[in-house]
């Protein structure tokens, strides 16, 4: 118990009480820093606010896409630019990636190096390659003359899935600083809260995913 | 004090979403659940690709079906990748989830249904134009 309220106070850094000063006026100090919920809990919760948060501002991008679907202003619609294919080898990178990032955490929360090194560089591979593929669709979507200029429905689409793809380079970003991290530092307990936050968001970033290769990719295609 | 300390602290009734638990020897217990979510997750994906070109079925059913299969599926990620699951240390998160769910469910629907009606409501191209001459 005396070890637990040590970190308790060494995590107070609001002063929120319970601390050296608090506890000469609560008799029930103890009581209350049983009741305290972990750092670990507090900074996954706040990350898990924040990543509704961001899902809400994407159904923001998705609604004006299904306002806006039908506005090809004469240009081309989803069914002739839409290559399944290619849509399903990025589900497979994203989705494999979901699950190296899952082994990659328990590697960590376990200090096994192999698994979390190993782990880590799978799922930077396969989100790089998810980018890639990407990036030379849009490519090749603006060489065909279908840029976001070219219509309203274009322009909600390369919104959206542009958001996406900025999300997950952000995630590449993030990713390699954690493997950085824990190379140069360890695995501390700050550090692993920090991976904790990562694969919350890698796994956001697929769940998007499937709500937008469904509703954009096999619903264009198959209208 | 050891790593494992920080998610399982006494007295303690709540999970950090994404946190399975997980001690030194249920390592393989944690990998199975991700497996098994990877598993669900390719079934669902390969019928929803499967459906969306297929002949077999009547066409106009085909967006309800994907719809529910892409539900189905951002279910399977919350409770094997997230594990958000309905127990009662994962209260606060559950609900978390329902008011964000609640907002997204809003913001389409609300979009979608005032859109509509603005369309209906508003004059064709044709009789603006002539209206200018």
């Amino acid at each position: 118990m005396s070890a637990f309220q040590g970190t308790a106070d060494r995590d107070d850094f609001n002063r929120l009480g319970y601390g050296d000063g608090a506890r000469g006026r609560l008799n029930t100090a103890d009581h209350a820093a049983g009741e305290l919920a972990s750092k670990r809990i507090i900074v996954g919760y706040g990350f898990w606010i924040f990543l509704l948060s961001d899902i809400i501002m994407f159904s923001a991008f998705f609604a004006s896409y299904a306002v806006l679907v039908g506005a090809t202003a004469g240009g081309p619609s989803g069914s002739e630019l839409f290559d399944l294919r290619n849509t399903g080898i990025e589900t497979a990178c994203l989705l494999l990636s979901s699950f190296t990032c899952g082994i990659a955490s328990i590697g960590a929360r376990t200090h096994r190096g192999a698994w979390f090194y190993g782990a880590m560089t799978a799922t930077f591979m396969l989100g790089a390659a998810f980018l890639s593929l990407e990036v030379r669709e849009f490519g090749d979507l603006v060489a065909r003359g279908a840029g976001p200029t070219r219509s309203a429905f274009l322009s909600a689409f390369f919104t959206l899935v542009g958001c996406h793809g900025l999300h997950v380079t952000a995630g590449l970003l993030w990713l390699s600083t954690m493997m950085a991290q824990v190379f140069a530092k360890g695995y501390r307990a700050d550090i692993l809260r920090r991976i904790l936050c990562f694969s919350l968001f890698w796994h956001t970033l697929d769940i998007i995913w499937v709500a937008l290769f469904s509703m954009v990719y096999l619903m264009g295609a198959s209208t | 004090m050891s790593h494992f300390e920080q998610t399982r602290d006494p007295g303690n009734a709540d999970t950090a979403p994404g946190d399975e638990h997980l001690d030194g020897h249920e390592t393989a217990e944690g990998v199975d659940s991700y497996l098994i979510g990877l598993g669900l997750a390719t079934l669902l994906t390969i019928v929803s690709f499967f459906i969306a070109r297929t002949t077999l079925v009547w066409t106009p059913s085909i967006p309800v079906a994907l719809a529910v299969l892409a539900i189905a599926q951002m279910g399977v990620h919350l409770v094997f990748f997230l594990h958000i699951t309905t127990g009662p240390d994962n209260v606060n998160n559950v609900l978390a989830l329902a008011f964000g769910v609640l907002i997204v469910l809003l913001l389409i629907a609300g979009s979608l249904w005032i859109m509509a009606h603005l369309n209906e409501n508003m004059m064709s191209m044709d009789r603006i134009m002539q209206m200018q001459h």
